[in-house]
């Protein structure tokens, strides 16, 4: 029983591993994206979308992924080429997404993922590993979606600490005028690693579409590329604390409805303010601690003009 | 070579040519995604203008949907003149109308005069205090606040869901989870045919200006926005002006909950704010943060809303396309502002040297 | 060191290199040479060009004209990359680590090489060129548990492992301790004898003549000498650093009655990375004096005047003014006592001014909340900017002008005026004729002789020792946030102030001239 409530965790988490993991990569570059809720969403709708038209998972799933990389490419260009408000220009790009995802969406709420792309998501397990008891069924009897999820975590956290690109995008979130001294090309990295958070919101909204819920339905993200943000946070900005944070606010997410099932009347209502609270306390707890290894990339949120003095 | 290079000073004329280029640019992508859509841009616009001010139903349902923006624009200007960057303004709105209800649904039959003020009491407290909580740890801790008072939203929003299922729950609304109306006492009363919100947006608007123009805390206020090394060197009090300013922020959001709750509502539900809360953010820095403006940019961009709304009917336009445009409009003037600030200079390199 | 080998090979060579920042002319046709196995140390005050010509080495400003040779090729460096790739390795006086990564990892950022980071073969290397140079270092040490010489380690380490062959040093001393300064030569010679040209920046002379094998010294944009080390003096050092005195005939007021108004005693401020930036420093101000403050830039007296004023944390020490101490009280109860500090810093914004509003309201920035009521009163503060404008000869359209439009030299005024205006009881005032015309500079001085005569004590940190020499009854000389003398500046020479400067104290100027 407690099996399948984690089981069912790990799937509610998977979309907000991903949103996680793209804003990571964006904030370790220095930059705040507010507009993941928009990024997922348009991902989430194109996704869905081009399912419908090609019955293709791939495409599909292209198709999610382009659309974030869209949306992430605005604010590129709009906060490091033109150096706009960060800030604002998140909200903008939240506010676009929405938007547009609730118009492209028009017309599609009821409709079904096709059936090739619902079973190229069916559940597989692994051979082997989803024999191992009670983990076996936890971890390892998901979808392709999920699994990919592990995989994209476990690389970003080779990538961010075994590598020399991880190591340059680190440099440059921590200290840009040092890295730009030297010769990291700062605009590149910030380009490629916000692009790639979109991309990951992308994705982490077409399984919300594809595979979770998996009709259309306007606002399907219900907030929780708000949540990712927050939880970049409590993931201190290391994706492999990923597996920690979205699989217990997956849990968190579902758990008021369980316990309802089980006659436990603790409000649920408490339940849902649960992430939120928690994620006040994280914040706060870490402003106190202010030690060095939990704080967030120096630049967070600051420009970078190389002849100011 | 491009080199980038920050400017002095722009002339209000050029800044203002600026931003009217941004917003044309912005239509015209938007006319484009109407001319894919199949329609002329031309007859869209022109009834998205009908259905604003075309009769004076509607007229006055643009300027119904332009008092919370400009009251909550208003707060939420106040708290990024300090660079405090409040996002929270919805939960402050929740809250705000959270505290207006307790006064409406605990002394209904205290007379309207008593009752109403008592409700913008606990509209201005509920979303003062919520806005405090925030602006105590940024000052002590340093914790950042734009996702603080981003939870805070959420915190919010969930809290009155539980009112709403449980101890606020109507009896006589049938298993719905609804709060009960208010009582006609707790009724915001009509001025020249809208609800007097109205008349408290304008007042709020020149005391604000006031405020921030004329008195010594609004001086300090523009001192510490500016440099907060400058406001110590001046002798301000920086920790203790920012929690007073950001409390008045959030009062200010409050007490547009209060409003809505008692004059468009006429209770409290989760949908109370309208997401104006976030719309607000973006018209409060369009109109750089100054009064006069915030009136405009809040006319225009209920104007926006009310006539997508009117045009859904007309051309199977959604109210999602109002969404789509403001994010336009927005991207474009963020763009623009970049031209505001740095000119560019393309430097042909002096010597011809290898490298 | 000289063996009969060849001429070493000429490493850097500039020719006229020039760079303009606006009208200011930083570097005026440079010519510089630095050659392999040499250390070359660049002399000069603030102001005279050294950074800038560094920068240009470095790859970080552009020239204007001239050119750069190295290993005798032309080169044009677009990016500091460009100039790493030549070999050059510039290290900063502001380190440009990044504190929560190892030693290791700071020194092998932005390199390419294979993909991943912590082989054992890369590991090695770097191991290898520590031990090649006589490095000590710790590998796995985070920076944020480092001390400032091991810092420095790393940022040598960083050009190192780049194969830079020319070693650029900013001020390399300035946060070191004696000891870590000794560890630092003897790598420095060590960097020699492999075969590396070092150029250090520096303002030090004794230091200059400990290590270098050359001397260049800039004034005001120019090269005013180069002098092989060993064939020069401490006299002549600082001669070409400050140049012959000048008569600039200002008004020097005597007043006789003098009594104690601030009394300083063993003041010692620490930064936040608990660096002294003013050690145990004792000096009284008399009325109708005014005590000059001269230095290096960065040898503490901004944090001095902040301190003053309250607005720098006191470490150890007392500050008495009129026999009460101030230390521990809050900047405003310091400005209502009657104690003003303006302080113009080098980009002349940011302190004392708000950029973006007027005349009027930059004014009333210390005394707005003197009015009674709740509201600005902004009509007397009129009358009194159109006074300061007027006295002053401030060049504006009006009163209600945005400041951020007027020229840096009448935004000093205006700062000054509104001190002024203020009828101080004790007047502290950095750099305020910094960029300012002759006309106005006089104008300045006028005001401070009028102030004295009123009996007002003044703290005046300059940088041009003429103007200190004749407006200045004595003058303190700091350097690296201590005080090497205070002097009578009718007994004193120009050049006794540049050894001051330079860190000399008097009494080894004392030996010096025996």
């Amino acid at each position: 029983m407690l099996a399948s409530f984690l089981h069912a965790a790990v799937i509610a988490g998977t979309p907000l591993s991903f949103a996680i993991l793209g804003e990571i990569l964006t904030e370790r570059a220095g930059k705040l994206n507010l507009g993941v809720e928009g990024l997922m969403l348009m991902g989430a709708v194109i996704g869905f979308k081009t399912a419908l038209l090609t019955s293709n998972p791939f495409l599909a799933l292209s198709g999610a992924a382009l659309a974030g990389a869209a949306g992430a490419l605005i604010f590129a260009f709009l906060t490091v080429t033109l150096r706009s408000n960060q800030v604002v220009t998140g909200l903008a790009l939240t506010i676009f997404g929405t938007g547009f995802a609730s118009f492209a969406g028009q017309g599609l709420a009821g409709f079904v993922v096709p059936e090739q792309v619902k079973s190229f998501f069916h559940p597989l397990p692994l051979p082997l590993l989803s024999r191992i008891p009670f983990l076996g069924d936890v971890l390892f009897n998901h979808s392709i979606f999920v699994y990919a999820g592990y995989f994209v975590v476990i690389a970003a956290y080779f990538y961010l600490y075994k590598t020399h690109f991880g190591l340059n995008l680190r440099a440059v979130g921590e200290n840009t005028a040092a890295a730009d001294a030297a010769g990291i090309n700062i605009t590149k990295y910030k380009f490629v690693h916000i692009l790639a958070g979109g991309v990951l919101a992308g994705l982490g909204g077409a399984f919300l579409s594809l595979v979770y819920v998996p009709t259309w339905q306007d606002n399907i993200t219900t907030g929780r590329g708000w949540i990712a943000v927050a939880l970049v946070i409590f993931c201190k900005w290391n994706p492999i604390r990923i597996f920690i944070g979205a699989f217990l606010f997956g849990g968190l997410d579902i758990i008021g409805f369980r316990l309802q099932g089980l006659n436990i009347h603790i409000s649920q209502y408490f339940f849902d303010m649960l992430p939120y609270i928690v994620t006040v306390l994280i914040l706060i707890m870490m402003s106190v601690k202010d030690s060095k290894e939990s704080s967030p990339p120096a630049e967070l949120g600051r420009p970078y003009f190389r002849e100011d003095k | 070579m491009i080199q980038i290079v920050k400017k002095g000073e722009t002339s209000k004329k050029k800044k203002i040519l600026i931003h009217i280029s941004a917003l044309s640019f912005a239509l015209l992508t938007a006319s484009l995604f109407i001319l894919i859509m199949g329609h002329s841009p031309l007859k869209v616009y022109l009834s998205m203008i009908q259905g604003a001010f075309g009769t004076s139903y509607r007229l006055s349902e643009t300027i119904v949907k332009t008092i919370p923006l400009v009251i909550t624009s208003l707060g939420i200007a106040l708290a990024f003149r300090m660079k405090f960057w409040n996002i929270g303004a919805e939960g402050q709105i929740i809250m705000g109308a959270f505290g207006a209800s307790w006064f409406a649904l605990s002394y209904p039959h205290l007379p309207s005069w008593i009752l109403l003020p008592l409700m913008a009491l606990g509209g201005l407290i509920g979303g003062g205090l919520w806005a405090l909580i925030p602006a105590f740890f940024r000052a002590r801790f340093r914790t950042n606040e734009t996702i603080f008072t981003l939870m805070l939203n959420y915190i919010a929003l969930k809290w009155i869901t539980y009112l709403q299922n449980g101890p606020w729950k109507d009896p006589g609304a049938l298993g719905f989870p609804k709060i009960p109306n208010f009582h006609e006492h707790a009724v915001l009363p009509r001025l020249f045919g809208i609800h007097i919100g109205w008349l408290i947006a304008l007042v709020l608007v020149a005391l604000s200006a006031l405020f921030i123009n004329r008195t010594k805390k609004g001086y300090e206020i523009q001192v510490i926005g500016e440099s907060e090394n400058t406001a110590r060197y001046a002798g301000i009090n920086v920790p203790g002006t920012i929690l007073t300013t950001i409390f008045l922020s959030g009062a200010l959001c409050g007490l547009t909950g209060m409003i809505e709750a008692s004059a468009i509502n006429k209770t409290l539900s989760v949908e109370i704010t309208g997401g104006v809360g976030y719309t607000a953010i973006i018209t409060a820095w369009l109109a750089n943060l100054k009064e006069p403006l915030i009136i405009v940019v809040s006319f225009l961009f209920a104007a926006m809303i009310q006539g997508s709304s009117y045009i859904q009917m007309a051309f199977q336009i959604p109210q999602s396309a109002a969404e789509i445009l403001q994010g336009l409009i927005l991207f474009f003037v963020l763009g623009s502002e970049f031209f505001i600030r740095y000119r560019i200079h393309i430097r042909r390199n002096p010597v011809k040297g290898v490298s | 060191m000289s063996h009969t080998s060849p001429p070493s090979e000429t490493l850097i060579k500039t020719k006229n290199l020039t760079k303009r920042f606006g009208r200011v002319l930083a570097n005026d046709a440079i010519n510089f040479k630095v050659k392999r196995g040499e250390i070359y140390a660049l002399l000069g005050e603030n102001g005279a060009g050294k950074s800038t010509l560094m920068n240009m080495l470095s790859g970080v400003y552009t020239p204007d004209e001239g050119e750069i040779r190295v290993h005798g090729k032309r080169v044009f460096f677009r990016s500091p990359e460009d100039s790493i790739r030549c070999g050059i390795g510039m290290i900063y006086q502001h380190f440009k680590l990044i504190e929560v990564m190892t030693a290791l990892e700071n020194i092998i950022i932005g390199h390419r090489e294979n993909l991943f980071v912590t082989t054992p073969k890369i590991r090695r290397r770097v191991l290898e060129i520590a031990r090649r140079y006589g490095l000590p270092l710790d590998p796995d040490k985070k920076v944020y548990d480092m001390s400032v010489g091991e810092k420095q380690t790393v940022e040598i380490m960083k050009v190192l492992y780049r194969g830079a062959d020319i070693l650029i040093l900013d001020e390399p001393t300035a946060v070191l301790t004696p000891q870590e300064i000794k560890n630092l030569f003897a790598i420095l010679r060590r960097m020699k004898e492999e075969g590396c040209g070092v150029i250090i920046i520096t303002h030090k002379l004794h230091e200059v003549m400990e290590i270098s094998d050359w001397v260049t010294v800039l004034r005001k944009g120019q090269n005013v000498g180069s002098v092989k080390t060993s064939e020069t003096s401490y006299k002549q050092l600082a001669d070409l650093m400050v140049g012959r005195s000048l008569d600039l005939s200002i008004e020097h007021v005597h007043i006789e009655e003098k009594t104690p108004v601030l009394e300083v005693r063993g003041l010692t401020l620490t930064d936040h990375e608990h660096v002294k930036k003013i050690d145990s420093v004792s000096f009284t101000l008399f009325s109708g004096e005014v005590l000059g403050v001269a230095g290096i830039s960065g040898s503490g007296q901004k944090e001095l005047c902040e301190a003053l004023a309250g607005l720098y944390p006191v470490h150890a020490g007392k500050i008495f003014y009129k026999g009460e101490n101030i230390v521990g009280l809050s900047s405003r109860e310091i400005i209502d006592k009657g104690i003003t500090m303006s302080f113009i810093p080098e980009d002349r914004l940011g302190m004392g001014l708000v950029a973006s509003m007027d005349l009027t309201d930059n004014v009333i920035l210390k005394d707005y909340y003197r009015s009674p009521g709740p509201f600005v009163d902004r009509k007397s503060a009129q009358e009194k900017t159109i006074k300061i404008i007027e006295d002053f000869n401030i060049q504006t359209p009006g009163p209600h002008h945005p400041v951020k439009l007027l020229s840096g030299g009448n935004i000093q005024k205006v700062l000054l005026g509104r001190e002024i205006m203020s009828r101080p009881h004790l007047l502290i005032t950095a750099y305020p004729t910094r960029g300012l015309d002759i006309a106005s500079s006089y104008l300045i001085y006028d005001y401070i002789n009028r102030e004295k005569k009123k009996g007002t004590p003044i703290l005046y940190v300059g940088e041009d020792l003429d103007v200190l020499l004749e407006l200045c009854d004595r003058i303190m000389v700091l350097c690296d946030g201590k005080v090497t003398g205070v002097v009578d500046t009718d007994e004193t020479t120009k050049e006794t102030l540049g050894l001051l400067m330079a860190g000399e104290t008097l009494e080894s100027i004392e030996r010096m001239n025996a």
